[in-house]
């Protein structure tokens, strides 16, 4: 890489800046776009990372955006996505019309019927985003969420099953206290209805960022699984809602844990607070010339 | 270099070293400001005498060649490179040896190395560097670790002979580490930060006595603020993007 004279070509520059987007921390992305068009200094190979990178940013952080005409918040997720800029809100049965890169909503139109789920599976569908915005307000500060139902939505009836996803997405910029975090939540559940069961997956995934004189991050990952029976939509919803509430709380404490763990535990496998004789290393010596012989005899080491 | 520098702040740390490989090919003109002034996590090569390991930096290279600290030749093999002084040589053999002894205290284990030089002030810089890889795999005496590195790099400059010497000394210690296990996932902190301490020392105490003082004291610093300030700032953000069920009755105002 070093000595390299030759320039780079438009497209090499072009995944590079692509590269610096996806991997901002979230909620960070207009100030990486930022310095990245300063590095960069070519607003048409910018322009046309940005068109790439973006979408696949805010669907992958689950950006949540505001809806004009008081609908309130969308969540942009691949589950969502019906077009490349079109993004269903279940809650609402409205499709907001997306820019990705200025991170805003356009406009919005209503769903067409094809778009939305069988009333069969909205039954379903409505009762667990019920629950699940309870948990979320009650759980999440300024966490939003969505239902959607991601496979079977024409089930006219009994018998077939369905798959639904239900995703929590909150995060925190605190650019002026140079902290930014994320936590995003993605809740497969599959309902068997021919066993009346319903099969939960969950991926949880949390993130955080220090940068004040600095740069420190947090990712963290965590996988896990359940199920429960089910007679009706709505008694369903409460025992998922209930499930997810459950796991997610014990998530958290295990998260606390390692933190705690941390001082004592793993980071000694890093590097000691103290050697184990408990006291500082014993840098006096009578002559300079004579401090290791000394200094290995303090300890004890045989050399 | 300023939109360079907050680039390199926002991505990930464990990517730096794809981080600035990009800027570098972004900014061809600024690359020597731009290797001055990021750390990545060090290089080691094996001293082909003693089969030693050293670490490798800017202060122990000559073109593509390294110094190793042990045998005092270049690897690959370098005509007319520089070496430091013999009596600064004498130091720097001391100065390993003490070091080693030091990081086996500390780290239990690690590769250390140190490289002094004499600077155009009369006085001379000295490089302390340190490498742990404390998973369990590497040298985690405790297994916690899935993945585990401690990066340390020292840099002290002396002031010129007197009875009272001048030491700066600029720190930089990059760390990542990763849990894993089946009941909370993976769970992965990753950082760097960079510090200055400046002391005025007697000199009758010894150079190394200084140094090593020095380094242990802004380690300690360190160690401590990236677990408490910089991992609890993380903690502390998860906390409040989903508090902890005991604290929810009492429903704080938003900050």
């Amino acid at each position: 890489m070093a000595g390299e004279e030759t320039e780079l070509s438009d497209k090499q520059k072009k995944e590079i800046a692509k590269w610096f987007l996806l991997n901002a921390p979230a909620g960070e992305i207009q100030y990486v776009a930022k310095d990245l068009k300063s590095v960069l200094n070519n607003d048409d190979v910018y322009d046309e990372a940005a068109s790439e990178a973006f979408p696949v940013y805010n669907k992958s952080h689950m950006i949540c955006l505001e809806m004009p005409g008081r609908f309130g918040d969308v969540l942009v997720t691949s589950y969502g996505e019906l077009q490349g800029n079109e993004y269903l809100d279940p809650k609402t049965a409205q499709v907001a019309i997306v820019d990705h890169v200025k991170q805003v909503c356009t406009e919005v139109r209503p769903a067409t019927d094809e778009e939305l789920p069988t009333p069969y599976v909205e039954e379903y569908r409505c009762a667990l985003e019920a629950e699940m915005l309870k948990y979320v307000s009650e759980a999440y500060p300024k966490g939003s969420c969505s239902v959607y139902c991601i496979n079977g939505k024409d089930v006219e009836g009994p018998g077939y099953d369905f798959e639904l996803v239900a995703v929590i997405s909150a995060a925190r910029l605190s650019p002026q206290n140079f902290c930014t975090g994320s936590w995003r939540s993605i809740w497969n559940i599959e309902c068997k209805d021919d066993i009346q069961v319903l099969e939960l997956k969950g991926k949880l995934q949390v993130g955080a960022h220090y940068f004040e004189e600095g740069n420190v991050q947090l990712d963290a990952k965590h996988e896990c699984r359940d199920s429960t029976m089910f007679q009706s939509p709505d008694d369903g919803a409460i025992a998922i809602a209930s499930l997810i509430r459950h796991h997610e709380t014990e998530y958290l404490a295990s998260l606390e844990a390692s933190y705690l763990n941390l001082p004592d535990a793993t980071f000694k496998d890093l590097r000691r607070k103290l050697p184990v004789t408990r006291t500082l290393f014993p840098w006096h010596s009578t002559s300079q010339f004579n401090l290791t012989r000394e200094i290995s005899k303090e300890l004890g080491i045989g050399k | 270099m300023e939109a360079a520098m907050g680039l390199m702040r926002r991505m990930p740390p464990r990517h730096s070293e794809t981080a600035l490989s990009a800027l570098l090919s972004l900014l061809p003109h600024n690359s020597s400001d731009l290797l001055s002034q990021v750390d990545l996590p060090l290089q080691v090569l094996s001293d082909d005498d003693s089969g030693k390991r050293f670490i490798l930096c800017e202060y122990n290279r000559d073109a593509d060649s390294y110094r190793s600290p042990w045998s005092n030749k270049y690897h690959p093999r370098l005509e007319d490179a520089p070496y430091p002084s013999s009596k600064l040589r004498q130091l720097e053999i001391e100065a390993n040896d003490i070091f080693t002894v030091y990081c086996d205290q500390y780290y239990e284990g690690g590769i250390s190395s140190v490289y002094m030089w004499e600077d155009d002030n009369e006085g001379f810089v000295a490089c302390f560097l340190v490498k742990k890889d404390g998973s369990k795999t590497g040298q985690g005496r405790r297994g916690y670790l899935e993945e585990g590195t401690w990066d340390a790099i020292h840099v002290i400059e002396v002031g010129p002979e007197e009875e009272t010497t001048r030491y700066c000394l600029t720190s930089t210690v990059m760390l990542s580490l990763t849990t894993d296990d089946v009941s909370s996932g993976t769970f992965s902190l990753s950082g760097s930060i960079r510090r200055q301490m400046n002391m005025n020392l007697p000199v009758a105490d010894g150079h190394l006595c200084n140094m090593g003082k020095m380094i242990e004291e802004m380690e300690g610093k360190l160690r401590n603020s990236l677990d408490q300030v910089y991992f609890g700032k993380t903690r502390e953000m998860v906390c409040t993007l989903r508090p902890p069920s005991e604290v929810l009755p009492m429903r704080l105002p938003d900050s």
